[in-house]
């Protein structure tokens, strides 16, 4: 993304862009929630790399072994040294079940799954597709996580998939959350809280797991709480990338400290920090990654001309919430302004509902797919749409 | 919102928080515990201490970071403010709600 919009504006042979990828392809992780309902195939969702590079960026496949950020080089596993004037650090969040006991153990893909990596979620599929019912128990970890709205919206699917194939009583679906309500902004969890229990999926709140008990089938919080499941789909810890780790450039989840108004990273001055990879506090989804982009390209381009950087990013966040039944809902929110409802993206009009359910959200989320191959990825910018969020059109 | 504890009038945001940390006293904190039928215990003390430094030097709190503290571990955290730890004991040190949770 930053790569599209920076080789139009950096000219060669005074700015060469390089990208450092380790994987051949690229996935589109937002088809991660639809894979194991058999709503989206794995090829739906799947890409290579190289198709998103424009021609004049060096590709270099290879991990990274470390970036030494006071002599501005990355260190790459492959034993090259690449010297950098300025970085972009996009390595992103991963899941990291090893950090909650007994949770990785035998039952892991088995009876515990995951729906964050592409193996968890097909794993998932396939586990889904003979299950015979009993008790679903959807759990997050802990916060931050990407695309916090995911783990609710596998739960409204899940009462759709079984409805669907006429087991839904034969099914318990229980959703389990360290926060005190289905989200963490208050008026959002009034709506979907309403949505839970429409869809008689319970909910239980406030839970801090300290381990799975995949022998006895349950999960255990610190103050001794115990949540019995036959089928688990957890939302493990999330954390940045080991590289960020062996940089010494994290903070405890591997996040890098980043300022959350320009995204320059708070100890290096040449660094900057997109999507899941900061420390900001705003939502980890590709929405905000892509707002993020518009504004980080402008503040690269300031940082090179040594002007004073644009303190612009608000935080802003636009998450489509599947709802099942072929609905969804609209959330856009910012550091400031939590979900309210009202109109999207043109005030007074829509056509998309903000904080309600329809079909029209739903056929934006099918769509969303196709913004994300042909315009996030290319760095276009989405018409209509701005970078900070417009409060026009919303009832505060 | 406004609430007379201890004879002192302080303010409180919607969900219970106190909005300045300046009106918060011992005596308040005690009275705050009370709410959660807590007896704040030498222990509870350190904790409350901590958090309140750890906010002024504007560290996010998360439970994760408390139980690496060495002030205490989530075990003990629970123990102390059972529930809802991180929540309970920043309600009565008088400190904001954690922003842990996006």
């Amino acid at each position: 993304m930053m790569a599209n919009h920076l080789h139009k504006s950096l000219s060669r042979p005074e700015w060469e862009i390089t990208i450092i990828d380790e994987k051949e392809e690229h996935h589109y992780q937002p088809g991660y929630l639809f894979l194991p309902f058999d709503i989206y195939e794995p090829e739906d969702i799947v890409k290579t790399i190289d198709e998103f590079i424009p021609k004049d960026v060096h590709l270099v496949r290879s991990g990274i072994d470390k970036i030494e950020a006071d002599s501005n080089k990355v260190l790459l596993s492959n034993g090259d040294v690449l010297h950098y004037d300025v970085l972009i650090i996009a390595t992103g969040a991963k899941i990291a079940p090893e950090e909650i006991p007994g949770m990785q153990d035998e039952a892991w893909h088995k009876s515990v799954f995951d729906f964050y990596t592409f193996e968890g979620s097909l794993a998932l599929r396939n586990k889904l597709r003979e299950w015979e019912g009993g008790r679903l128990v959807v759990h997050i970890t802990e916060m931050p996580i990407k695309c916090p709205v995911a783990p609710l919206e596998f739960a409204f699917l899940a009462d759709s998939y079984f409805k669907n194939k006429h087991m839904r009583e034969r099914v318990e679906i229980t959703f389990v959350t360290p926060l005190s309500g289905a989200f963490t902004k208050p008026k959002a969890t009034e709506a979907l809280d309403h949505l839970l229990a429409e869809k008689q999926i319970h909910i239980e709140s406030d839970f801090a797991i300290e381990r799975v008990d995949s022998i006895n089938k349950k999960i255990v919080d610190y103050g001794g709480r115990e949540i019995p499941f036959d089928l688990l789909v957890t939302v493990p810890t999330n954390k940045g990338d080991e590289c960020i780790e062996r940089s010494g450039l994290g903070d405890d989840l591997n996040f890098v400290p980043t300022n959350k108004a320009t995204l320059q990273s708070l100890a290096h001055d040449n660094i900057f920090v997109l999507g899941d990879a900061s420390n900001i506090p705003a939502s980890k989804a590709g929405s905000v990654a892509h707002f993020e982009a518009e504004i980080l390209t402008e503040n690269i381009l300031r940082f090179i001309h040594g002007e004073p950087l644009k303190e612009e990013f608000d935080g802003h966040a636009n998450c489509f919430i599947e709802t099942g039944g072929g609905k969804a809902l609209l959330i856009d929110f910012n550091y400031t302004h939590e979900p309210v409802e009202g109109t999207f993206p043109f005030p007074g009009v829509g056509p998309l509902r903000l904080l309600k359910e329809s079909r029209m959200n739903h056929m934006g989320k099918l769509a969303f797919r196709w913004i994300y191959w042909n315009m996030l990825l290319k760095g276009t910018h989405i018409p209509f749409v701005s970078a900070t969020m417009q409060e026009a059109g919303k009832e505060f | 919102m406004e609430k007379q504890i201890c004879g002192k009038v302080i303010h409180l945001n919607e969900e219970g928080y106190l909005t300045d940390l300046n009106e918060w006293t011992p005596e308040i904190a005690e009275e705050l515990a009370k709410e959660y039928n807590i007896t704040l215990s030498p222990r509870h003390w350190e904790v409350l201490k901590y958090l309140q430094s750890e906010h002024k030097n504007n560290v996010p709190l998360s439970i994760r970071k408390i139980g690496k503290s060495n002030v205490v571990d989530i075990k003990e955290f629970y123990a102390l403010f059972p529930q809802g730890p991180l929540k309970i004991s920043s309600k009565i040190a008088g400190i904001p709600k954690p922003a842990s949770c996006l």
